[in-house]
């Protein structure tokens, strides 16, 4: 069947199998392969896009059930030249590692900033609950989060302190 | 070292700055292309059909069904392989399709190549597959029993006679853990046209791979081109092959490019994992706390192939008693074939199982003697000048032990327990709001890691660079993987601060075009790779400062006495700057027949404070806070070594409370991260970090490689910490809801 939708605001249309699900159509039929694979079972979120305003994991929604829809996945929110503030933010705290779970953190943490910008520290990690990270440890997406939203997490460590460490040596370093 | 290579503070982005990861932005955008995302044109896909029992004699394989399908072009088994029938990366054996016997569950058993990955699938799962169940090996005291093993390490030092009067002995178990790197294992192999082929795929060392695939693929090794890979984690789980000669068999095959994707279900069984781990310790001390014998026997279930085990079981060995003095060692460790998942490298190579297990032991120790279990680690302690209790070898170099200990316990506590209007996402249980707040009981625990650096047991082991003036600046080459960690951070910032310059870029090359950077593993490429850029970097600054007569470099080019003499330019119209170095560490011994000899290049060490919440009625926890102390050698970028921190404690916090890969006959019951749980956001404890910094003598400018230590002794010290809100023994990791509320089973 054919499905008709806008991505990133841009009208797309796919020639789409019944069974093949929003992920795969982006990744496969429209060659935006930003939104990740890493379960396809809605537990990672690796896959988060938003869908009519929704953030869903694009692995559990049939492509066909998102005609007429409206998507954007991480190449709409900013590129190279003019990044989100998310995405900044994101490089800025060092929150991309591997970077196999940025782009889905990414999504869902622009659409917490953009729904709730008064999310308190616990919101953000309840809201962010569902994208699974392995590198990171979490500390520096938080810390990313804190700063777009503009306000700390005790637990993540000071906003604009990039590290969070104490070194105990003098600084001087020689090869 | 000459002054040529004296660090210029003035260049920008050089070592000791947070610099950020070039490979930021595509990350952050959605364009940087993981394995995954590769595309080629006229390409097939690939699927593989696996067993799905432990153990079992294959009577007969059709492939027929599959061949007959519209839009499948080839369907391959063992028969088809065109060169050696094995592939591994010391020990060749285990077969690239499945043989007569079946020796686990998910072993390859056939691949497919189709015009799409649904149509592919389906072929694979139409091959018709005879099988005859045979009775799984699963059990590590009968695999030991049976001589069914790859290695045994063994470890005897001292007076036999030694004996102390307290005594502490127990039996340990470590369950096996998944890496489960993110991204899932996937790879594209292209045809050449003239018989050769490149092949992307997931991997932590190209150089290892390419052999592997000539020999198995019966080509020259100059007709293989193993790319860089573009991964999405691996912590040690990409060390190994796995669908790599699947897809250069396809390829040359069809004469197509053809990708594979495994789905997570898939990758369970396609990457190796952390031994899971038996172990039993008996610890002697005298009345003042001094260790006097340490007697331990390491069983590590291995699965049924050898792969890197024989040297996970030698670390587990060599590493059995931390970083302790004792007079007696007697230390057995086996690596054992059966027929449970294959396990294999992961973040710290098989010294973080006898971590939980020994730093408990200290812990039961002190509560014998009735000392501070901080007090009795700081008695024992070795330095610089002492010898490792197992393997005899000298301290050389810094090794701050007590330091670390002192600096971990003098970081301040966290806040104390919650009061009753906390969030309940702040409990253990969060939003589930289990009991409340005053039911809660706090503990802290402590443990302590010691780990080698690099490869160890004599592997002669270098890492190739090459530095390489353009009229722009300068190019790295390397063929070191990029896992995630930050390499392509660190090696530029090491070139700069060597070379003068700040335009540095680097360059992944290709096993054709540069010699191997050994593996991403081990804590090595800081110190290998690293230690490459610098001497190839010093050797292009020297040459470029030459060539122009000039006392200085920088971007703009060569200087003398203030002026500039050449341009970048300039300097290259004589031809070009370009120097390649291989760097090797020294050399270490093969042990002797009671593991004996300098078999380290050099260690590491860290302390881990955790604090915990537990719920002992409903046997939650949560972690609060974990503290570390570490010896890093010098900070070359503070961002990316804190980023390391977190993300190694919160894979060790895994390990302690939820992570486990449960197995039944050999079939593992939870491949999916609905039941195989990872830690969350929600999960992340405060970190606090402090580095203890005295330069290595011979890392880059005193860097020691760093990222396997913050997951070891992690997860010791949140079961401590448990242990200490609770009272139960819990000799058992993760620790389960039951274990807190009945205690440990027996
Ligand atoms: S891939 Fe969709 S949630 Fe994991
Ligand atoms: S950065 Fe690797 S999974 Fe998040």
């Amino acid at each position: 069947m054919i499905v008709s939708l806008t991505v990133n605001g841009e009208p797309r249309t796919a020639e789409v199998a019944g069974f093949e699900s929003l992920l795969w159509v982006l990744r496969e039929r429209l060659d935006l392969r930003g939104a990740k694979d890493a379960c396809l079972q809605g537990e990672c979120g690796s896959c988060s896009v938003v869908l009519d305003g929704d953030l869903v994991c694009s692995c559990l929604v049939l492509a066909a059930d998102a005609e007429g829809a409206e998507v954007t996945t991480v190449e709409g929110l900013g590129d190279a030249t003019s990044p989100h503030p998310v995405q900044s933010a994101f490089v800025a705290h060092g929150a991309a590692q591997c970077g196999y779970c940025t782009p889905g953190l990414v999504v869902a943490l622009a659409h917490l900033r953009e729904n709730r910008p008064d999310a308190s520290p616990d919101d953000v990690r309840e809201a962010l609950a569902g994208n699974l990270c392995r590198c990171t440890g979490y500390g520096a997406i938080l810390r990313a989060a804190a700063e777009v939203l503009g306000r700390g997490d005790p637990g993540a460590g000071p906003v604009g302190d990039p590290d969070g460490t104490r070194s105990q040596g003098d600084g001087e370093v020689t090869p | 070292m000459s002054d040529v290579s004296v660090r210029r503070p003035e260049v920008a982005d050089g070592v000791g700055t947070s610099v950020l990861r070039p490979d930021g932005i595509p990350k952050v955008t959605g364009t940087f292309e993981f394995l995954g995302d590769q595309h080629a044109a006229g390409m097939l896909w690939g699927a593989t059909r696996r067993a799905e029992v432990a153990h079992a004699r294959l009577r007969h394989v059709d492939v027929t069904p599959a061949l007959a399908m519209a839009g499948v072009h080839a369907v391959l088994t063992l028969d088809d392989v065109p060169g050696h029938r094995y592939q591994g990366q010391k020990t060749t054996d285990e077969p690239v399709l499945a043989e007569e016997e079946i020796r686990r569950c998910g072993e390859a058993i056939a691949v497919v190549a189709a015009d799409d990955p649904e149509t592919a699938r389906r072929a694979a799962q139409a091959i018709v597959v005879e099988l005859e169940e045979l009775e799984p090996l699963t059990d590590l005291e009968e695999a030991l029993a049976r001589g069914e093993l790859f290695r045994h390490v063994r470890v005897r030092r001292g007076d036999p006679d030694a004996r102390g009067e307290v005594v502490v002995e127990d039996t340990y178990a470590i369950a096996t853990q998944d890496p489960a790197a993110l991204g899932t294992e996937a790879g594209l192999a292209v045809p050449d046209g003239n018989g050769g082929l490149d092949l992307w795929g997931p991997t932590q060392w190209t150089h290892v791979d390419l052999p592997q695939l000539a020999a198995c693929l019966a080509l020259d090794p100059t007709q293989v081109r193993v790319h860089p890979a573009r991964l999405g984690g691996a912590f040690g789980s990409r060390e190994d092959l796995s669908m790599q000669t699947h897809l250069g068999m396809l390829a040359l095959r069809t004469g197509r490019p053809v990708k594979m994707v495994y789905d997570r279900t898939e990758s369970f069984v396609g990457h190796v994992k952390r031994h899971g781990a038996l172990m039993h310790y008996r610890h002697e001390a005298d009345r003042d706390g001094r260790l006097v014998r340490v007697e331990a026997r390491l069983l590590l279930d291995s699965g049924p192939y050898e792969l890197t085990s024989a040297a996970v079981v030698a670390n587990s060995t060599y590493f059995a008693l931390g970083p302790y003095r004792c007079e007696r060692v007697e230390v057995d460790g086996y690596a054992l074939k059966t027929n449970n998942p294959l396990s294999g490298a992961m973040r710290g190579f098989g010294a973080n199982q006898p971590c939980f297990a020994a730093e408990t032991q200290m812990d039961r120790l002190a509560a014998a003697l009735g000392v501070d279990p901080l007090e009795l680690r700081l008695r024992n302690a070795i330095g610089p000048g002492d010898h490792l209790a197992t393997t005899g070898q000298r301290i050389e170099h810094p090794l701050p032990v007590a330091e670390v200990i002192r600096s971990v316990a003098a970081i301040p506590l966290p806040d104390p327990l919650p009061g009753p209007d906390v969030d309940p996402r702040r409990l253990p249980g969060g939003t589930g709001r289990t009991s409340p707040p005053g039911a809660l009981v706090r503990g802290v625990g402590y443990a302590v890691g010691l780990k080698n650096l690099q490869f160890s047991e004599g592997f002669d082991d270098d890492a190739e660079a090459r530095v390489e003036l353009t009229p722009d600046g300068a190019v790295v080459h390397t063929a070191a993987i990029e896992v995630g960690q930050g390499l392509v951070t660190i090696v530029a910032q090491i070139a700069r601060s060597t070379l003068g310059m700040s335009g540095v870029e680097v360059a992944f090359d290709h096993t054709g075009q540069i010699g191997s950077a050994g593996s991403t593993s081990a804590s090595r490429q800081t110190q290998m790779a690293g230690g490459a850029v610098l001497r190839a970097a010093q050797a292009v600054r020297a040459a470029a400062l030459e060539r122009a007569g000039g006392d200085d470099l920088d971007d703009a080019g060569v200087w003398r006495d203030g002026q500039l003499v050449a341009s970048l330019a300039d300097l290259l119209a004589d031809g070009p700057l370009d120097e390649r170095v291989c760097f090797k560490h020294r050399p270490t011994d093969v042990p002797d027949a009671d593991g004996q000899g300098d078999l380290h290049v050099d260690f590491c060490v860290a302390a881990h404070r955790a604090v915990v919440d537990v719920d002992p009625e409903l046997g939650l926890v949560r972690v609060v806070e974990v503290a570390i102390a570490q010896d890093v050698g010098r900070v070359l970028n503070p961002l990316q070594l804190h980023g390391q921190i977190e993300g190694g404690i919160a894979q060790g916090l895994g390990h302690a409370i939820m992570e486990e890969v449960l197995v039944e006959r050999g079939i593992i019951r939870n491949a999916s991260f609905t039941d195989y749980l990872l830690p969350t956001c929600l999960d992340a404890p405060e970190v606090e970090a402090v580095l203890v910094e005295e330069p290595s003598p011979w890392g880059p400018y005193g860097a020691k490689g760093m990222a396997e230590l913050p997951t070891m002794s992690a997860t010791p010290a949140v079961v401590a910490a448990i242990r200490a809100a609770t009272g139960q023994p819990l000799t058992r990791a993760p620790v389960r809801p039951e274990d807190i509320v009945r205690g440990a089973p027996a």
